[in-house]
């Protein structure tokens, strides 16, 4: 017991010190990569808890996907260090009061919350027993039958958002060369080739 | 005390050991598997490929480790310092610990997860952070451009590898690689493993593991035509040695996932006399070696793709295929009946 309590402040610290790394770090790029090891230590903690697929699925879509876009975005930015810091005094009243606010608002929902009447439904389906399914198992018995329309709408609503982040950037471009591969394919070579009778010293 | 010891301290130290023991195989068949695709390029060519060093070159492997390893490193001034180091040991790292999940022969496993499956998912969709890191911390022109290219490669092709790995695991009711391997065992030895039924998944597995490798012809990483040598080209001795480390590692995990989850892992073709006298390590080796054979022809005699033409591969062909693919594979399970586990 006491190892996985040591594995388990070991991993917290490091998630916390890299929480506090991303807004600290000085070049955007080095923020990207402290969070992703946030998300690392993040994950360690989900195995500590048994959740392996939970963890797998942390790191597969956010430091397999939604990380490598981040890290896209900022590394094409131009830094420019000074600058970034000249307005430091100008929006720090600003930004130290929605500070506080987000502050507040955290302790007070810390501090009052209660559960759910309607909770008490939910935990009648309670998960399958860990010690006979695997978690990868009982997630999916969960979400494909009592939870299936809720997922199918999640899904939905990431496709809205797919084909609308599609719609907005699209621009069709009419001066671009496209190659059609069966406009290639089918090209006979009495269609590309012509053979011309060409009478020594007189050309064409 | 001595409750910590041995709860811990002993399954510590027999984790390490086999850690150890598969480091010291996997380097050292990873040198030959370099030298034999120096030789098998070779012969395609008509060339004698290395032949100097030792019995028909058999220690040109080792003699270029010496020779990486004396030369200077040498750390462009205007280079992000950090990230720089960080990117081999990255790629490097992430490719020797995907071998952790894979069982050699039955039991011959060092970690046999639930999960297997998606941690090789999660091991090879952080290999573009090695890609993407060198090339921005190198601070240059052609390794960002070579960086952003494969980067955006690697994470296409993730997409369509994903979708083969669902329908394997559909089929064998398991994320288990060993299972996966298990759930492949049946009375027609060779013709019961999943190449037969999946085989169209097979061939896309394998086009798409040449392009999340970045190997020909997809090496559009370090076109040496266009990009000098991609995001490599500010890289000299250990730190590039670390990069071609991990890439031939990464290739064979390529491999051994291509057996495992289509070639029938460690079983033996035939379920009679003298094939099951054969233990099943020689079975994964024999499997690993024809893959890898099969990626060391396709460098020799395809072409380089064009930056547009592997995007539509991956994009328009693999894409549609492996989802048509994903969808009747549990269409035919479920109506069947042959789900298992149901």
């Amino acid at each position: 017991m006491i190892v996985t309590a040591i594995a388990f402040y070991v991993f917290a610290a490091i998630t916390v010190a890299a929480g506090f790394m991303v807004i600290a770090a000085r070049n955007p790029v080095h923020s990207v990569l402290f969070l992703i090891l946030a998300f690392f230590n993040a994950a360690a903690l989900f195995v500590l808890m048994g959740a392996e697929f939970l963890a797998l699925m942390l790191v597969v879509v956010y430091v397999g996907a939604v990380a490598v876009l981040f890290l896209f975005v900022v590394m094409m930015l131009e830094i420019d260090l000074a600058e970034m810091r000249e307005g430091f005094l100008q929006y720090l009243p600003v930004g130290g009061l929605i500070g506080f606010i987000l502050l507040v608002e955290l302790v007070l929902v810390l501090g009052a919350w209660t559960f759910a009447p309607e909770a008490a439904g939910v935990a009648a389906h309670p998960a399958p027993d860990i010690a006979q399914v695997d978690n990868t198992r009982a997630l999916g018995q969960l979400l494909y039958t009592n939870y299936v329309y809720l997922f199918q709408a999640a899904g939905l609503v990431l496709l809205v958002a797919m084909v609308g982040a599609i719609v907005l950037t699209h621009r069709e471009n009419t001066k671009a060369k496209r190659q059609n591969i069966a406009r290639q394919v089918s090209r006979r070579r009495d269609q590309a080739v012509e053979i011309k009778k060409v009478d020594p010293g007189q050309g064409l | 005390m001595s409750d910590i010891l041995v709860t811990y301290g002993i399954p510590l130290a027999i984790i390490l050991a086999q850690s150890l023991a598969l480091l010291v195989a996997l380097l050292l068949i990873t040198a030959y598997v370099l030298l034999a695709d120096r030789k098998i390029w070779a012969a395609v060519q008509l060339r004698r490929g290395p032949n100097v060093v030792g019995a028909f070159g058999l220690l040109q492997s080792f003699a270029d480790l010496l020779k990486f390893v004396f030369k200077e490193v040498v750390i462009p001034s205007s280079a992000n310092k950090g990230v720089f180091i960080l990117a081999p040991l990255v790629s490097v790292v992430l490719a020797l610990s995907g071998w952790a999940v894979i069982p050699m022969a039955d039991g011959w496993v060092i970690s046999n997860i639930n999960v297997g499956i998606l941690y090789i998912l999660a091991i090879s969709s952080l290999g573009v952070y090695g890609v993407i890191m060198a090339g921005w911390a190198s601070n240059s022109k052609y390794p960002f451009l070579s960086a952003l290219r494969s980067a955006a490669q690697m994470v296409s092709y993730e997409v369509s590898i994903g979708f083969v790995l669902v329908t394997v695991l559909m089929t064998a009711g398991t994320l288990n690689l060993s299972e996966v391997v298990e759930a492949q065992r049946g009375s027609w030895g060779l013709f019961s493993w999943y190449w037969l039924p999946h085989l169209p998944m097979l061939v896309i597995f394998f086009v798409s593991a040449l392009a999340e490798t970045n190997r020909p012809p997809f090496d559009l990483a370090e076109a040496e035509s266009e990009l000098v040598a991609g995001f490599m080209v500010e890289y000299s001795s250990t730190t590039y040695m670390m990069f071609m480390l991990g890439e031939y590692v990464s290739i064979l995990l390529m491999c051994a996932m291509t057996t495992i989850l289509f070639l029938g892992g460690w079983l033996p073709p035939a379920d009679f006399a003298p094939f099951t006298l054969v233990p099943g390590i020689v079975w994964f080796l024999i499997k690993v070696f024809l893959v890898f054979f099969m990626f060391s022809m396709v460098k020799a005699f395809v072409p380089r793709y064009r930056y547009d033409q592997l995007m539509r591969l991956g994009w328009k062909v693999f894409l549609p295929i492996s989802l048509f693919w994903v969808v009747l594979t549990a269409g035919v399970l479920v109506s069947f009946g042959w789900v298992p586990h149901a």
